[in-house]
């Protein structure tokens, strides 16, 4: 938490003659405070349920205060099931706490749940996705950069009006393209889909990050001796790793957090988390510790990944329209 | 060799070039994977798109002899007063949180701007919502606006008297379309307020100084300075909100699907209920065909204005 501390470096350029005063600052602080503490109350109520026993997350009025619970993590990564009295004092002893709190509501656990396997789902094609689009964006971005490519502005709206389709419209063709090549709730579907609609993404915001290094510094590495390819790999890219650090989060942060193409495209094999912690059920409806508690671990990565992020946060959302 | 000896013979410059690859191949070969990634994936399909559109297929029956129908789809949909719906509802939806956004982050980012202290620690917690998964959040709010149960509910109840299970959000025909706008607002205000809190920094000094020498009131500061000048800040902020929300699936699909009946039945739900539940492929692309060409107008005029942006 102590990195969110820190100012991000972007955001902090102070008026110099033109200050605010007191009066106006407390003023400030005091709705913008106020404000942030309400936007953050139903993450902290997230992280609340998360740790409460099923009733306490039901009950009336609302529990702030409560004895936490582990049985919403239990309930999420294990499936279980009703069992008799008289079969629960056959077995021996529980041998995990989650065991142990099965029992105490006469169950028994069953098997793992899907979570584990939906997670990993995740993981795989919102890193192959990255990998495939950053690395097929930064070399684009060079070209379009440094060549006279005829079209050139042609091409990049093109790019760009690729990421405006709706999905739902764009999921039609493809769900029946995937389903005749077999990639139907494959992750390399899925890979290669959220690729396509980074890829818009990650051109533009490499081609600005490239724009801003110097042309001598590849022309003197020419003059060296290096080819073309040769500058571009041993002085190019290593100039512009920051950008590229930060294309990849955002490329990885949408693919983590995309839910159209994945709901309607994926069903078991494939299934990434997003449409599966909405279907996380309990007995008699909505296991919502177990939903709050798979939703925590969800968030956790992007919490880390927007500190990370902050200085290049305002570049990403606008494609590389504004820049400070 | 023919190469070598005709670069060691040329001037510098043209010898660079003609080492290893021309830069004509290496912009074509840099630029030709990107090309086919987006040509097989999004305009091959949407080629497809266009052609089922003009056909009585349905995907859940491959093998029923498929029968050209022309334009009667397109006919259909644009004549049909049913499809006014959804519309209006994307209008409302789309209307309503631009201006709550619009508003309210360009307020906080003012705010921000009057530099308190600690001022750059709460922007970074304020900015949180809009980067996590709105399905996976989205989905969490409909615990929290349950009847009696919710928190929503709760705080309401408390900050005004009602009774909390008096009122259902996502079960009300009057409450449901709010109930979308707000998870909505709360979530992509601060994305608007980080935008324009970019454009009040873009605004240099020197010109409220020269003001102040004019002794022009802060009211008139605001009105002739900031406002003029954070405007196309705020116009691409919106811009790039109306693009987004047009296509509206994921918080609305989880909160209510469209319900109750067809209350906040956006496109986006019917284009999925056509094209996923009642399987009418062909009817189902023609409107998807309908709502590219419209997506496509507005990503028009964003490009103009993204540019105009840049190029102050």
């Amino acid at each position: 938490m102590s990195a969110i501390l820190v100012p991000p470096k972007g955001l902090s350029t102070a008026h110099s003659v033109v200050e605010p005063t007191a009066f106006a600052k407390r003023l400030a602080a005091t709705v913008v405070v106020l404000y942030a503490v309400l936007t953050l109350v139903p993450l902290v109520w997230i992280a609340l349920t998360a740790i409460k026993s099923p009733p306490d997350s039901i009950s009336y009025p609302p529990k702030v205060v409560f004895q936490p619970s582990i049985e919403g993590l239990c309930n999420l990564f294990t499936t279980r099931s009703r069992q008799t009295e008289e079969y629960l004092k056959s077995l021996p002893p529980p041998a995990t706490v989650c065991d142990e709190s099965a029992r105490r509501n006469s169950m028994v656990v069953v098997s793992r749940s899907n979570y584990l396997p939906r997670f990993a789902n995740s993981l795989v094609i919102a890193f192959g996705s990255t990998l495939l689009s950053v690395g097929l964006g930064v070399m684009a971005a060079y070209a379009f950069s440094r060549f006279k490519v005829p079209g050139k502005d042609d091409l990049m709206f093109f790019i760009l009006s690729t990421r405006m389709m709706p999905p739902i419209a764009v999921a039609i063709p493809i769900y029946l393209m995937y389903r005749e090549l077999g990639l139907s709730d494959t992750k390399l579907g899925m890979i290669l889909l959220y690729s396509a609609v980074n890829v818009s993404l990650a051109v533009w915001l490499l081609k600005g990050f490239i724009d801003e290094i110097p042309r001598e510094y590849e022309e003197a590495a020419m003059v060296d001796g290096y080819t073309r390819l040769q500058a571009f790999r041993k002085v190019v890219l290593p100039q512009a790793t920051t950008g590229i650090v930060a294309t990849a989060i955002f490329c990885l942060i949408f693919a983590w957090n995309e839910y159209a193409f994945a709901v309607l495209l994926t069903s078991g094999e494939a299934q990434t988390a997003p449409p599966f912690i909405p279907i996380i059920i309990g007995e008699g409806g909505q296991d919502w510790p177990a939903v709050a508690a798979g939703t925590m671990l969800f968030l956790i990565p992007i919490l880390v990944f927007t500190v990370l992020l902050r200085r290049h946060l305002l570049r990403g959302i606008t494609f590389g329209a504004v820049r400070k | 060799m023919m190469a070598e000896r005709a670069a060691r013979s040329t001037p510098a410059p043209l010898a660079l070039r003609m080492r290893g690859l021309s830069d004509r191949a290496i912009a074509w070969l840099f630029i030709a994977p990107t090309m086919l990634l987006l040509l097989a994936i999004n305009i091959f399909p949407l080629i497809w798109t266009v052609r089922l559109s003009f056909t009585n297929f349905r995907a859940n029956r491959p093998n029923a002899e498929i029968v050209g129908v022309g334009i009667d789809h397109y006919v259909a949909i644009l004549t049909d007063p049913d499809v006014w719906g959804p519309m209006q509802a994307t209008a409302h939806f789309l209307f309503w949180t631009i201006l709550l956004q619009t508003l309210i982050g360009f307020t906080l980012a003012y705010l921000i701007d009057r530099k308190f202290r600690g001022h750059g620690f709460w922007t970074t917690l304020i900015l949180i919502p809009m980067m996590l998964s709105p399905a996976v959040v989205g989905n969490f709010w409909a615990f929290l606006y349950q009847p009696q149960i919710g928190l929503f509910n709760y705080i309401v109840s408390f900050a005004t008297g009602i009774a909390p299970s008096s009122f259902e959000m996502l079960g009300s025909v009057k409450l449901a379309p709010w109930s979308i706008i707000i998870v909505d607002t709360w979530m992509w205000t601060p994305y608007v307020m980080l935008i324009c809190l970019a454009g009040l920094r873009s605004i240099p000094d020197y010109i409220y100084e020269a003001a102040e020498v004019d002794r022009a009131s802060a009211w008139r500061q605001f009105w002739s300075i900031t406002l003029p000048m954070v405007l196309p800040f705020i116009m691409l902020a919106v811009l790039f909100r109306g693009i987004e929300n047009f296509k509206m699936f994921d918080l609305v699909n989880l909160l209510t699907n469209g319900g109750p009946g067809s209350t906040t039945e956006v496109v986006s739900i019917t284009l999925k209920r056509e094209a996923f539940e009642k399987w009418r492929t062909g009817y189902s692309s023609a409107l998807a065909i309908i709502l590219f060409v419209a997506v496509f107008g507005l990503a028009n005029i964003y490009v103009k204005a993204l540019n105009a942006v840049k190029n102050r």
